[in-house]
């Protein structure tokens, strides 16, 4: 049997593992108050923690064959895709909704369809489109620009 | 007779015309969702709830406009099954085996009129079901305690993880996973915070939305990175859509056993409509027999599965309902919903509140006469959204995403916190890990949890109390059969292979 096949269940199951005992040993760690019942804060989730330890072993040992792997520029881009997010996460509230939104989504459709022009086109019209909608047709409270603007 | 003044309730809140209004709005909005290929009744609903809450509908309204998102993403899903053989969504799988064949012969008009028309009759059948197996099987939970409570919620882990999925280990994970992130902020009993590493942010628990808008919408923003295209199927052009009479009438029979079978397996808790369609379609292969045909584009293939999967779908609010059980991940989402609203199923549901759930049935009674005319003579519109380009489609539904949320919960934390869910939705996806269970585990952690300590606190301690009744013991031996029994039967029924691009895209 080649140790190889199926790593991407065996890596996963590994983590899966020390995630587990990880939990396991939070919850030992539980604060408990004076009036408890018989369960207590701590059963349920050693429970848990057992179960998807068992879970993690058996993808360990018997691992399904392995997805196809993405290769290093697909990483990069769903790295990207990853860190535009975050930013745009950081940026909705001090930046308004309008500029971050046009960047976000610009870069994404260039991500899915490596098309500049189009991905810009679609930014813009997403952001404004959107804007729209949200603001005049149902009515939630976004603001367009930053404050003070 | 007491369903008739129920319905006349039902009737008198679902005709009002803003009530009506919302349901013709999510019928029109959930056949958009169910024909784009990436987004399913799943993601289409999961993605409306937080705007719906922000909008500020009352429980009846939010209900009736996603519960017809939810109907008209079941009927819209089968669109592109037929026309570009990706399922619109995860049920209409089935769709593609018969649909395509017969849209690569020149018959797309016909298999989308009677797949329409199938859609139709399992969905009204499954309302009238509903409207009369519902307030039956509410009754019955009545007889149900914290004991029975906790044996149920096992039930529908275990069905999940044994019927839904290939791997018991990654279901079993799952469900594991959701339920101990729902463990995650304050503790009702002792008052003490759990597992939040002192993160503020984690104070109050995992807000579900995050994580269903994070695993099912922001996903799948990352398997289009991922697949760039590809994938992308031939289409097959639509010419004129006419009603094959004849051809529709022979398979009447097919449509109602499958309309029966659909809904028996959407009210299994945790089975739900991909369940159904597959069910319905091996049924009826086997009663056709190899002369039928099955799989080269026959009427009967298409008529299957979609009366089928929509049976389920109304199938699976009976348990969602009455017991607080959902049977699909689209009916967790649906709970989530009712969860927010601050409405508990369960039997009080239909004793305290009779115009949401009567008000919800006859909507949905509606609602599906809206989607025959939407999906018959107006299939064409709907067929225009088929091309429309991911690299639009997938960065509109994250903004839609981020802006539900944060118009929510106002709070950048939430945000990211989706972010992750859904580089987890990716990765999950990636090592073929149902994402249903999680969100099940999620929703229904503090309530399993709850019910195990409330029955441990009334036996004092003693564990044979969980399966103290007939009623407990039946749903522990339904559970272990439910989880077991499918390892063996795996080896018996096969799955029909499904093309390589006709993966579910929910």
């Amino acid at each position: 049997m080649n140790v190889w096949t199926g790593k991407g269940d065996r890596i996963f199951g590994a983590v899966v593992i020390l995630g587990s005992v990880a939990y396991g040993v939070a919850a030992l760690n539980l604060q408990v108050g004076f009036m408890t019942d018989p369960v207590g804060a701590k059963t349920f989730p050693l429970i848990v923690a057992g179960v998807s330890l068992i879970c993690g072993l058996v993808m360990v040992l018997k691992p399904d064959p392995d997805p196809e792997i993405p290769d290093g520029a697909t990483w990069m881009r769903l790295a990207i895709a990853v860190a535009t997010l975050v930013a745009y996460a950081y940026a909705l509230r001090p930046l308004g909704f309008l500029v971050p939104t046009t960047i976000a989504a610009a870069i994404l459709s260039y991500l899915i369809e490596p098309r500049p022009r189009y991905a810009a086109l679609a930014g813009l019209g997403l952001a404004v489109g959107l804007f729209v909608i949200f603001r005049f047709v149902l009515g939630l409270g976004l603001l367009a620009w930053p404050r003070g603007f | 007779m007491d369903i008739l003044s129920n319905l006349a309730l039902g009737f008198s809140v679902a005709l009002s015309p803003w009530t009506l209004f919302l349901a013709v709005i999510g019928c029109f909005i959930g056949t958009i969702v169910g024909a784009l290929p990436g987004l399913g009744p799943s993601n289409g609903v999961a993605l409306l709830i937080p705007i719906t809450f922000t909008m500020g509908l009352d429980a009846t309204a939010a209900l009736v406009l996603l519960t017809s998102v939810y109907y008209g993403a079941m009927y819209g899903g089968r669109i592109s099954s037929i026309l570009l053989n990706i399922p619109g969504d995860e049920p209409a799988m089935m769709t593609t085996l018969d649909g395509y064949p017969m849209a690569r012969a020149g018959r797309a008009g016909d298999a989308l009129v009677i797949s329409g028309v199938a859609s139709f009759v399992g969905a009204l059948f499954a309302t009238i079901a509903l409207a009369l197996v519902a307030p039956m099987l509410a009754r019955v939970a009545y007889l149900f305690g914290p004991a029975e409570y906790f044996a149920l919620y096992l039930l529908a882990f275990s069905t999940l993880g044994g019927i839904a999925s290939k791997n018991q280990a990654k279901a079993a994970l799952a469900s594991a996973i959701g339920l101990g992130i729902a463990m995650i902020g304050l503790d009702n009993s002792s008052g003490f915070t759990r597992f939040t590493g002192g993160n503020l942010h984690l104070a109050d628990g995992v807000d579900f939305l995050v994580a269903i808008v994070g695993l099912f919408a922001v996903s799948e923003v990352f398997v289009f990175i991922e697949s760039h295209g590809k994938g992308s199927a031939i289409g097959v052009k639509l010419d004129r859509v006419t009603v094959p009479w004849r051809e529709m009438w022979g398979t009447r029979w097919t449509m109602l056993r499958s309309s029966v079978l659909g809904f028996v397996a959407g009210v299994l808790p945790g089975a739900g409509a991909s369940l159904g369609s597959f069910l319905t379609y091996m049924m009826e292969k086997s009663i056709a027999g190899a002369k039928g045909g099955f799989g080269t584009g026959v009427a009967k293939g298409v008529a299957a599965p979609e009366a089928g999967n929509n049976a389920a779908a109304g199938g699976a609010l009976v348990p969602m309902l009455t017991l607080g059980v959902p049977g699909s991940g689209t009916t967790a989402v649906l709970l989530a919903v009712l969860m927010t609203l601050n409405i508990t199923p369960g039997p009080t549901l239909f004793a305290n509140n009779p115009e949401v759930v009567w008000g919800l049935i006859a909507s949905l009674l509606i609602a599906n006469f809206v989607l025959l005319a939407m999906n018959v003579p107006m299939v064409k519109v709907f067929v225009r959204v088929l091309s429309v380009p991911p690299q639009l489609l997938l960065p509109g539904v994250m903004m839609v995403s981020f802006v539900g949320i944060y118009s929510l919960t106002g709070s950048y934390f939430d945000l990211l916190l989706m972010v992750v869910f859904g580089i987890m939705g990716w990765l999950f996806r990636k090592l073929d890990i149902p994402t249903v269970p999680v969100i099940l585990g999620i929703l229904l952690g503090n309530a399993m949890e709850n019910n195990l300590r409330r029955a441990m606190t009334l036996s004092d301690g003693d564990v044979t109390f969980l399966f103290s009744s007939g009623i407990a013991i039946g749903l522990w031996i339904a559970a272990v059969l439910g989880f077991v029994a499918p390892l063996f039967l795996r080896r018996i029924i096969r799955r029909p292979e499904v093309p390589d691009h006709a993966k579910p895209a929910d």
